[in-house]
């Protein structure tokens, strides 16, 4: 089965829960006091995305621009079914990796060895492929010792290359990644980039969200800059990096 | 580098998203989370396991902690309540350890439910995962906790050479429906707790009280033979009678049995009414 990205007319509502629109009491006294239907309207909401839409199948690198609060990372996690729109259709067939934030969803108060046999239980490995898991990937991000210590006393670097490592020992058709995976030290970058090369060619849909310019016109085939929840343009990586750019470059000097 | 490993399909290893306000189309979604958490069971039962050893991580006893910390508070509780009710210790302490440890899973298990997904916020937000895994992980993790504690109910049933006998076995059946039970209460307090934040609290006051009220420190027979019809008013007290009795040789009556089933359904119905209606929106809550 080839993997496929459908999105079709998606938007989504991010509910913003301050202090009061949490309190029971509230919603009680307004359900009592009728209010209710009008309060599905004045709930505070941010329009997280508008009318989103796009295809991709095997082969096709999608790369996500926009400034912060673009949605960017929003749309990352409706593709990876973490949130489910409101309105609009979406299918993701294939096996599906989400790298969304460096810890990963991961246990700081587990050791090393013990999230990473999370992880693999959760992508469905059995024991053999457990062991092998957590032999690459503990190889590769040199943990040697802290293996069997709690993540919570690793070193910043450390948390990132057994995120990294971690996050690139599983193979998934569909790969959702966030831009931290670019951040890092210069030396770890060096020797994090062939693996992550290969698995990023490995899979058959990348979608990657960076401000970093050089990671996606290297990788990417297709471009989409986010503003406001809505796409903004959509095209050839140089064609839409360029209209981003002119466009930042005009902003600033309102924004100084 | 060693080759890489491919993530295995679970099921259908696709998505699909189709906002479908029908309750079919809900009905059909919560099913598959369901079904989904059944899949990923050794993953929900190693997490439980890995809350536990984490809770007793570097402490010399580790789990038994829990058991010893038990055993004080039955002996404890045991002296000084068989005297203010002038009970011997022998009818009274087997009954207590029983009560103790059985009101102890129920009320660990309300307490880790009403912050069910509010804990695990960062797993939520990063990968998407059946939400009933966190409720059973909530379940499985406190039914470790009472597998250590049930240490203590065959130490004091052997101190007192108390043998149940048969009877004993229709404790088993009322079990299974205490587990579907909390798997029920953890997934619906859980999600409540996660929307209005004003709920824990609540309910903390609320399992204290039902503590007082409902028969774990005190026979059930105490209320007097005129107020007997009150007991199964108190789901808490049926369900417990339910498990409790056949342990100590006795059959629970017939009015005990229909509360905590009455009861029961009505928690089954409600939770799945609440899940299906609210299971897209927990993510957004956490």
């Amino acid at each position: 089965m080839s993997a496929e990205i459908d999105v079709r007319g998606v938007s989504l509502d991010f509910p913003l829960y301050h202090g009061s629109a949490r309190s029971l009491k509230r919603t009680v006294f307004s359900t009592v006091s009728g209010r209710m239907g009008s309060d599905a309207k004045h709930r505070v909401v941010v329009q997280a995305l508008r009318d989103i839409g796009f295809r991709l199948t095997s082969g096709d690198r999608l790369g996500l621009i926009g400034t912060n609060g673009a949605g960017k990372t929003t749309l990352l996690r409706t593709l990876a079914g973490i949130y489910e729109p409101a309105v609009g259709q979406i299918r993701v067939r294939g096996t599906l990796n989400a790298l969304l934030d460096p810890n990963l969803g991961m246990n700081l108060e587990l050791t090393g060895r013990e999230n990473i046999m999370l992880r693999g239980l959760y992508n469905g490995l059995d024991n053999t492929m457990i062991r092998r898991l957590v032999e690459d990937v503990s190889e590769f991000a040199e943990l040697d010792a802290f293996m069997d210590l709690p993540v919570r006393i690793y070193s910043s670097g450390m948390v990132v290359r057994l995120g990294f490592a971690l996050a690139t020992a599983i193979r998934p058709q569909v790969l959702l990644m966030d831009e931290w995976f670019l951040a890092g030290d210069a030396v770890f970058l060096e020797k994090a980039r062939g693996r992550l090369e290969d698995m990023v060619r490995g899979a058959e849909i990348l979608v990657l969200s960076s401000h970093a310019r050089t990671a996606v016109l290297d990788w990417c085939t297709r471009v989409l800059w986010l503003d406001q929840g809505r796409i903004r343009e959509d095209g050839p990586p140089a064609d839409v990096m360029a209209v981003y750019e002119a466009h930042a470059a005009s902003a600033m000097p309102m924004a100084a | 580098m060693s080759a890489a490993l491919q993530s295995v399909a679970r099921g259908t290893n696709s998505l699909e998203l189709t906002p479908d306000p029908t309750l079919a189309a809900r009905h059909r979604m919560a099913v598959r989370d369901l079904r989904g958490a059944w899949a990923l069971r050794r993953l929900c039962w190693t997490l439980a396991w890995l809350d536990i050893k984490l809770r007793y991580r570097g402490s010399m006893l580790g789990p038994f902690w829990l058991t010893l910390s038990t055993a004080i508070m039955v002996a404890a509780m045991g002296g000084i309540y068989a005297a203010l009710f002038h009970m011997n210790l022998h009818e009274y302490l087997p009954f207590l350890a029983l009560s103790l440890v059985l009101w102890g899973f129920l009320a660990a298990l309300v307490g880790d439910a009403s912050l069910g997904f509010t804990s695990s916020e960062g797993m939520i937000r990063s990968m998407r995962m059946p939400f009933t895994l966190y409720a059973a992980r909530i379940v499985v993790r406190n039914v470790v906790v009472l597998a250590h504690n049930i240490v203590v109910i065959v130490a004091v049933f052997a101190i007192y050479g108390i043998w149940p006998g048969a009877i004993a076995l229709l404790a088993l059946p009322a079990f299974a429906l205490w587990l579907v039970d909390a798997l029920a209460f953890s997934l619906t307090l859980g999600a409540l707790c996660a929307r209005f934040r004003d709920i824990p609290p609540i309910v903390a006051n609320v399992v204290q009280m039902m503590f007082f009220v409902t028969p774990v420190i005190w026979r059930p027979e105490l209320v007097g033979r005129d107020r007997m019809w009150l007991l199964p008013v108190n789901p808490f007290g049926s369900l417990l009678e339910i498990v409790r009795a056949p342990l100590l040789g006795e059959v629970p009556t017939a009015m005990t049995y229909v509360s905590a089933v009455l009861y029961s359904l009505l928690l089954l119905a409600l939770s799945w009414m609440l899940f299906v209606r609210v299971r897209n929106r927990i993510a957004f809550w956490v």
